[in-house]
């Protein structure tokens, strides 16, 4: 074993885990290394990635049509409450205990958690937008389809993709507890330290910590990209701060 | 290890609704005593980490509303903290600070700084300026006129913030017993494929975060009587 970061105390020894291979603390298997580590992470991104495809492709036409005809608002607003006030263990639990466990299961279950930001980010974003501007597209002959295509969805982007970067973020990080439903996450070292041991469980931490800010980081530049640049200078001019949050509890 | 030794089978094998794993009234109503204290530890985790988190974040923004250049640097550090799983905030800590409630105190107060932060600011910026040169011309110092009239007006941003930030602790809070704080989530983790137990504890997860954040409406309402004025015209 190289004691390369053993300067560090207990965090050297879990970085050495993240790059070399150590004997299971229960025996037999090798464990640590960075191709159990890749395992970990490919088993937690597709759990990941599924769940927030799915989560957009329901959200996110469901928040435009009901954002574009002006009903639902209550159903919209208040999902995010409702999802709130639900603990994703309690979610994760329920699931395992009435459902089953399993891949298919636990994607399910991320969706389910996904899906509030996402819906409600939408709907307000749309509902944003100006009535001036939607009714200039009108005047010129749009059909309600080109209107949310060409019209309301460019201009509702930037929020749309702040609900799914705090979706993506809550994924990532409740795809931690994955092994409670039989799917091997880079939660398994936290679960089951028996297996690990102390440094792999430290390890695991590290790498979940820094791969939801890089999520966030990612997601976050995406969000800037996508921004329309006529769209940066109004709020520019009209804001005194970059992060709106409204009395309605709209979440950027 | 310790994870292991949490991992008990709660179920008595000789009744048959627990064995064959159903949802079972009796053996909620038999059981119930044993959620009791988990609860108001959840209880007090929460409103510990939201009450100092309040603290540091609205005094925080009181300073960055004045300093402007500070908003930046204190959003991005808070957004850090925001952003990092309180589940691996809660094993990043215990190397430093060991098992036990102030390790999960301090990764849930660094969970919520953020958005408490940011609501305060957003409701500081929201008051109109006329209403603020109207209390400078009734001779208000920036002293007085902070505390007469841009907190309270901010006051709707503000308590929104606190309730947002207290339901998802009480969602983060289950996850504490990892840093050995107990908690509700220390009952479902215990017997996770049991039925019974899985709604009974999280179901008083739930039930807790919209009893708190019903009292913090109530709250708000006392003492934003003006907004109802509003709202009934």
């Amino acid at each position: 074993m190289t004691t390369t970061f053993a300067f560090l105390g207990q965090f050297g020894e879990a970085i050495d885990f993240i790059f070399d291979e150590h004997e299971s603390p229960a025996g037999g298997a090798q464990v640590g290394g960075l191709s159990n580590m890749w395992d970990l992470m490919r088993e937690h991104l597709k759990l990941s990635i599924e769940a927030m495809a799915i989560a957009c492709g329901v959200s996110i036409p469901l928040g435009l049509w009901l954002g574009h005809i002006g009903k639902g608002g209550f159903l919209a607003i208040n999902a995010s409450n409702v999802g709130r006030a639900v603990p994703s263990l309690a979610l994760i639990a329920f699931f395992v205990a009435y459902v089953g466990v399993g891949f298919t299961n636990l994607v399910l279950a991320l969706v389910l958690l996904a899906i509030p930001p996402i819906l409600t980010n939408t709907y307000t974003a749309v509902r944003q937008v100006e009535r001036d501007t939607v009714d200039a597209a009108r005047g010129m002959g749009m059909t309600g389809f080109q209107i949310v295509r060409r019209v309301e969805l460019p201009l509702s982007l930037p929020l749309i993709f702040g609900g799914i970067r705090i979706s993506a973020v809550n994924v990532v990080a409740t795809a931690t507890i994955a092994p409670l439903a039989g799917v091997i996450t880079l939660g398994d070292p936290i679960i089951n330290v028996n297996t690990y041991g102390d440094e792999g469980r430290l390890a695991a931490a590290l790498v979940v910590a820094l791969l939801a800010v890089v999520t966030e980081v990612s997601l976050g530049g995406v969000q800037r990209m996508l921004t329309p640049r006529g769209l940066k200078l109004t709020t520019a001019g009209r804001r005194r701060h970059p992060f709106p949050i409204t009395r309605r509890e709209v979440i950027s | 290890m310790i994870l292991e030794l949490a991992q008990v089978q709660i179920r008595d094998r000789t009744d048959t609704c627990e064995s064959n794993n159903g949802f079972c009234p009796d053996w909620i109503a038999d059981n119930f005593d044993r959620y009791v204290d988990p609860f108001f530890q959840h209880a007090y985790l929460t409103v510990a980490a939201v009450a100092i988190g309040f603290g540091i974040s609205f005094s925080l923004a009181l300073v960055a509303y004045r300093r402007r250049w500070l908003i930046n640097p204190v959003t991005q550090v808070t957004g850090i903290l925001y952003t990092v799983p309180s589940i691996a905030a809660f094993f990043l800590l215990l190397p430093i600070t060991g098992r036990g409630d102030d390790t999960a105190l301090i990764a849930l107060v660094a969970y919520v700084l953020l958005i408490i932060f940011r609501n305060v600011l957003a409701g500081l910026d929201n008051v109109p300026e006329e209403t603020k040169d109207a209390g400078r011309g009734m001779g208000l110092t920036d002293r007085q006129l902070l505390w007469r009239v841009e907190v309270p007006l901010a006051l709707p941003e503000i308590m929104a913030g606190l309730r947002i930030a207290t339901t998802t602790t009480v969602g983060l809070a289950t996850l504490a017993f990892f840093a050995g704080a107990g908690g509700l989530g220390e009952q479902i983790f215990s017997d996770i494929t049991f039925k019974s137990n899985v709604v009974v504890a999280g179901g008083l997860a739930v039930v807790l975060a919209a009893v708190l954040d019903g009292l913090i409406l109530l709250v708000q309402r006392a003492i934003t009587p003006w907004t109802r004025v509003v709202a009934a015209r």
